[in-house]
């Protein structure tokens, strides 16, 4: 019974003498998805796409592409093509020269591979661009001639080295959309690695997240940024508040802990169950809390503070709550709404509240 | 166009006479003017190398055409030079790939030992390797005198590869065997036609470092001699010096039209 997926990492390592870049990894990703590695430098997401590429052999495991294992194929046998992070446009060609390049083989008329740089053109949106220099591009525009080069191959997997991290925001943002627009209509597998937590959840189907030659969690976006597992998970997705505290007691539909200055907090139970007594980490996300300038009343899930900084965003704003018996802040985040209420003045009173839905329990391992 | 007055920008029209400008001229004036004392005593007529000037004559160029020993070191010289740069800068490529890309255990050790040739005192070298010759039944001939070159030129054109390759983005070549060309092909395609500034610079550095060289040459020639070994043999013979000036102004006017081309060449490429 073959495996179902696309792409198969099966317990791959990576060893650089000592160094253990790339650890007992073991990934499926389906055809057509779009999959995103993440994680901070150095955790191993680039060797692992260069392994796929071919540019690395793995010290142990096998890698398997549409069912076949690719550790005797070299790259430039793979049905794979890559859009480096620096783009790799070769300066010495045009344009049309670098999308044709690796239609060498193909056998096309030169008629017919003109019309198909011209398609490829059209697709990443620089018609007629045909005949200017590689040095005459922008930083965009040689991103977009990077993907069409690799693009027009067909391949069966198209690999993404950080490709957006040279471009300034607004860019960024606009290619972000574009490139997930494009993965959907030309039904590609992609595998994009990143550091940019909001671009991996912006563009993915499902994102690992790596850490020390790890994968951490492999997860859709919204349950990776709703349900982490992990504390390292948590924090690097987004902003989390953290705050220790030990199970008090365990019913039906909630978990209560107590969680020292912010007081009791009482837990939706997810997948996850812990012993009474256990110490446990709770996690709540910035814009799971409300505030107000008066005492809501309960005696579960609320705390009192005081305001602390605030940093207006112009559609947002991210207020921070001193909590006694608290060295960090509360990190809070609001919209910036038309009706909302006014302002609490810094150092002035402030409840918080929230609901049992919003919290993340975590074992309180490898802070 | 000039620059307003006041502190600030030294537009290229107006130039300051200050200490650093006439510290550029007599700079430039101490390198270039005993060079230029070959061109003009060669058009001298006299044997004599001394002033004041006797006449504007061709004698000694003609007598430098003539001159049979002459030509013949030229032409070994050029022999050996071509040969030496051609085959030190495939040498020192191959080194320079093989050092910038891949990871080969003792590289340093590798590339010092490879630089050796470098800093041994000539006279050393030249005596050593006549010994080996001697030893290994060589006999001395423009061969030894290209082998002893290759050793000091490869190091050159090494060095010259290597900072042209290390500047060199090896994401290109990796691009372009991911898009399907094997190493040779990729070679070909993309680190060849990037690489053509180095390979002309390494081959300029080594023709024109093996043509100059004179310790190597003097301890390993044989009966045929490079034109450095031959124009210190004919020192002793006044009456021959002029046609070695004329040839001296020849040389340099060569390589003035040689290192203008090269930097117009240099220069269109970028």
């Amino acid at each position: 019974m073959s495996d179902e997926s696309f792409i198969s990492i099966r317990d791959v390592s990576k060893h650089f003498g000592a160094v253990k870049a790339v650890n007992n990894i073991d990934i499926s990703i389906a055809r057509g998805e779009f999959f995103s590695l993440l994680g901070p430098s150095g955790c191993g997401k680039t060797t692992l796409l260069r392994m796929l590429a071919g540019f690395e052999t793995p010290t142990t495991g096998e890698i398997y592409i549409d069912g076949e294992p690719m550790s005797a194929t070299p790259p430039h046998e793979r049905p794979v093509n890559m859009v480096f992070q620096n783009y790799a446009i070769f300066p010495h060609l045009d344009v049309r020269g670098n999308i044709a390049y690796g239609m060498r083989k193909s056998g096309l008329s030169k008629p017919a591979l003109d019309a198909k740089v011209e398609e490829m053109l059209e697709l990443i949106k620089l018609p007629g661009y045909g005949t200017r220099g590689a040095n005459e591009l922008s930083g965009g525009e040689r991103q977009r001639v990077a993907l069409a080069r690799a693009l027009i191959k067909q391949p069966k997997v198209l690999l993404l080295d950080e490709p957006l991290g040279a471009l300034d925001k607004k860019l960024r943002e606009e290619m972000q959309l574009e490139l997930r627009a494009l993965q959907r209509s030309v039904g590609i597998t992609f595998v994009f690695v990143t550091h940019d937590q909001e671009e991996a959840l912006t563009m993915s189907d499902r994102i690992a997240v790596m850490s020390m030659g790890r994968t951490l969690q492999i997860d859709a976006p919204v349950p990776l940024y709703e349900n982490p597992k992990r504390h390292f998970v948590a924090d690097f997705i987004g902003t989390m508040n953290f705050f220790e505290g030990s199970v008090r007691e365990v019913a039906n539909g909630a978990t209560t802990i107590d969680a020292g200055p912010i007081g009791a907090v009482r837990a939706a139970n997810r997948e996850r169950s812990f012993d009474v007594g256990s110490d446990v980490l709770v996690a709540i996300r910035p814009e799971k809390f409300t505030l107000s300038a008066e005492a809501p009343g309960g005696e579960v899930n609320v705390v009192e503070g005081r305001m602390g900084p605030t940093a207006y965003l112009g559609d947002r704003s991210h207020l921070y709550i001193n909590i006694p018996g608290r060295d960090q802040p509360v990190a809070v985040a609001m919209q910036n709404l038309a009706d909302s209420t006014t302002m609490i003045a810094p150092d002035q009173p402030v409840w918080l509240t929230w609901s049992e839905n919003a919290i993340v329990l975590l074992p309180p391992e490898d802070v | 166009m000039s620059s307003g007055a006041g502190y600030g920008t030294y537009a290229l029209s107006k130039r300051r006479i200050d200490g650093l400008f006439v510290y550029a001229v007599i700079y430039l004036a101490f390198v270039y003017v005993p060079v230029l004392f070959l061109p003009l005593f060669s058009f001298n007529d006299s044997i004599y190398i001394a002033f004041p000037l006797k006449g504007f004559t061709f004698e000694w160029y003609g007598k430098m055409v003539d001159s049979p020993g002459l030509i013949t070191a030229l032409t070994n010289s050029l022999q050996v030079a071509s040969i030496v740069a051609v085959l030190a800068t495939i040498f020192g490529t191959l080194a320079a790939k093989a050092v910038t890309r891949y990871r080969i255990p003792g590289r340093g050790p590798i590339v010092g030992f490879i630089m050796i040739p470098l800093v041994i005192p000539g006279i050393i070298m030249g005596i050593a390797l006549l010994i080996l010759s001697k030893m290994a039944g060589l006999s001395l001939s423009l061969y030894t005198i290209g082998l002893g070159h290759m050793l000091v030129c490869v190091p050159f054109s090494m060095l010259v590869m290597i900072s042209r390759l290390e500047g060199f983005e090896k994401a290109m070549e990796e691009a372009s065997m991911d898009l399907g060309e094997n190493a040779w092909v990729t070679f070909w395609r993309i680190t060849f036609p990037l690489s053509v500034p180095g390979l002309i610079a390494s081959l300029l550095l080594s023709f024109t470092i093996s043509f100059d060289e004179f310790i190597l040459a003097f301890f390993l020639a044989g009966t045929d001699v490079t034109l450095p070994v031959y124009i210190w043999s004919q020192l002793r013979f006044p009456s021959k010096l002029p046609s070695v000036l004329a040839l001296g102004a020849c040389i340099l006017m060569a390589s003035f039209v040689l290192v203008s081309f090269a930097e117009w060449f240099r220069r269109r490429g970028t």
